[in-house]
């Protein structure tokens, strides 16, 4: 496995200009993220975790420093960053199979190809017999499940995940964190995930940074020393409880 | 009728009867004279009997308004793409399309007539003036309301402008155009009888002008009763087509105001 960085931001800042006033969305960022590693941002909101997704997915352009995909600056980041936004995203007029395969119909790959995929996978993210459902008529978690299985096939080299549990009650986004696991473990992809969850941030992934509210700097970078294949149980597991308060205390420390 | 049927159409079902019942007594009673108000029946007795006469009429206003509104449609959704598709177009063209409703349609009728002289095409473009307005605001204005993230998702799909365009911007602006159409149709057919009062030889506005000169009031009310029919059959057209194609759109709404009651 190379150790090479996959995505690699280094010192990125990025500023708004809201109503002639300069916000400082991104201040002096630098952060990697290796082939196949889960890698998870925490942050209060409003820091500018939205706006880093935003830069390294190549919808906007930093202010100053870099970001590079494979050690390459100069490379078109569009379309090669897998990216599942805040909001689900799905279109309202496409059925269920339509909204999934969006992406390798955007990419001209061969459809029926990928609808068989897709298909075979909708059991795996609860979907099955729903193909030809309209977003309206999903749940909340069916639908960021399918906006999940929507990024994955796009088959992009990594997939950013902004907050794709922000918008669900408690119990089931502690289904769908245990779920995702399996998910990551199964497709192996470079991950990088928003939340502000800590206990999520910590049983998902390798490594956490966190950032400090506006402007957004990183204040701690942390290697989740928990063995994998994770799961539940490790809640309890003293490793879990110190890295939980170290970064709680980094969350604390910046506060207002 | 389904009972969410009768619940819909039953009320104005119902008052249209009653007042057509009060028309019809108030003319039986009150010795209304025919030719300043004949009753209800009388006016479909009329229509009966002129039945032959008025086919060629009716024919005539009803091919003008359909040309004449799909000409509306044609220009109306492509003006409306053009103001959406580069600022400049949209600067230009904005205020002169507004600019151009306050002209009054009738005003223009006449030099219709001595440009393209008493054929259909004049008729063709009074509707086509008449309706194509509504189109272009609620086009631009639907292909504007676009949802940024779902443009910024599919551009992270390596998507190109007019893919952007094709699987987001255009989908999404349907509900919009349709509202413009049916605002536009709605004044279709009356455009078409305009464009006849100024110059004509066939057509339902030339049969209602030689209906008041010979004083047969109840043929004018023949000619307004058909009229307006005409109008509500071409407005239920398009709000077929639309239920058929905006299916998820009804649906969700639907989801939405039960949503909001629960
Ligand atoms: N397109 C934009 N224009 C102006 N200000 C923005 C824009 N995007 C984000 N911001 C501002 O940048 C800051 C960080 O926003 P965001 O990245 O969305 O934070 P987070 O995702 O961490 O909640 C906020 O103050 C926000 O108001
Ligand atoms: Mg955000």
């Amino acid at each position: 496995m190379t150790q090479q960085a996959l995505i690699s931001v280094r010192n990125v800042s990025k500023a708004f200009s809201v109503e002639g006033r300069l916000v400082q969305a991104v201040d002096n960022v630098s952060l990697q993220a290796r082939e196949r590693e889960f890698v998870a941002l925490i942050g209060p909101s409003g820091c500018g975790k939205s706006t880093l997704l935003n830069l390294i997915a190549g919808l906007m352009e930093p202010d100053q420093g870099e970001i590079a995909l494979r050690g390459d600056r100069q490379t078109e980041r569009l379309g090669r960053i897998g990216y599942m936004p805040q909001r689900d995203g799905l279109l309202p007029w496409r059925r269920l199979l339509e909204n999934v395969t969006l992406g390798p119909e955007v990419m001209r790959r061969d459809l029926p190809a990928v609808r068989e995929q897709a298909l075979a996978l909708l059991p795996l993210f609860g979907l099955q017999g729903f193909e030809r459902s309209y977003p309206h008529e999903l749940s909340g978690g069916m639908r960021q499940r399918a906006a999940l299985l929507r990024t994955l096939l796009c088959e992009q080299e990594v997939v950013l995940l902004d907050e794709p549990f922000g918008a669900l009650d408690a119990l089931t986004r502690r289904t769908m964190r245990d779920w995702l696991l399996g998910i990551w473990e199964r497709f192996q992809r470079t991950m990088l995930l928003v939340t502000h969850d800590v206990d999520e941030a910590l049983l998902l992934s390798d490594r956490i940074y966190v950032l400090t509210p506006r402007p957004g700097r990183v204040a701690l970078e942390i290697d989740v020393p928990l063995p994998r294949p994770r799961h539940e149980g490790l809640l309890n597991d003293p490793l879990f409880a110190s890295s939980r308060e170290s970064i709680l205390t980094a969350l604390r420390e910046h506060d207002g | 009728m389904s009972p969410r049927r009768l619940r819909r159409f039953g009320p104005p079902l119902a008052l249209g009867m009653a007042l057509l019942l009060l028309w019809q007594a108030a003319t039986l009673y009150l010795n209304i004279q025919d030719w300043l108000l004949p009753s209800p029946l009388q006016i479909l007795q009329a229509g009966w009997q002129a039945r032959g006469v008025m086919g060629p009429h009716v024919w005539q206003t009803i091919q003008e308004t359909v040309i004449g509104f799909a000409l509306a449609l044609l220009a109306g959704l492509t003006l409306g793409m053009s103001i959406d598709y580069s600022h400049w177009l949209r600067r230009a063209l904005y205020p002169l399309l507004v600019l151009s409703q306050t002209v009054p349609v009738i005003a223009i009728a006449p030099l219709l007539v001595i440009w393209f002289g008493y054929g259909i095409l004049p008729k063709v473009l009074v509707v086509g003036l008449v309706c194509f307005f509504p189109i272009v605001v609620s086009t631009a204005d639907g292909l504007r309301s676009a949802d940024p993230d779902q443009i910024a998702l599919l551009r992270t799909m390596g998507a190109s402008r007019s893919d952007v365009f094709r699987l987001i911007r255009l989908p999404g602006a349907l509900p919009s155009v349709f509202t413009g159409i049916k605002v536009g149709i709605t004044y279709s057919v009356v455009g078409a009888i305009m464009g006849e009062w100024v110059g004509s030889s066939r057509g339902l506005g030339v049969f209602m002008l030689r209906a008041t000169n010979a004083f047969r009031t109840d043929w004018v009310f023949v000619s307004i009763a058909i009229t307006a029919a005409l109008s509500v059959l071409l407005f239920g057209l398009v709000n077929l087509v639309e239920r058929i194609l905006l299916g998820w759109y009804y649906a969700s709404r639907r989801t939405e105001e039960w949503a909001e009651v629960s």
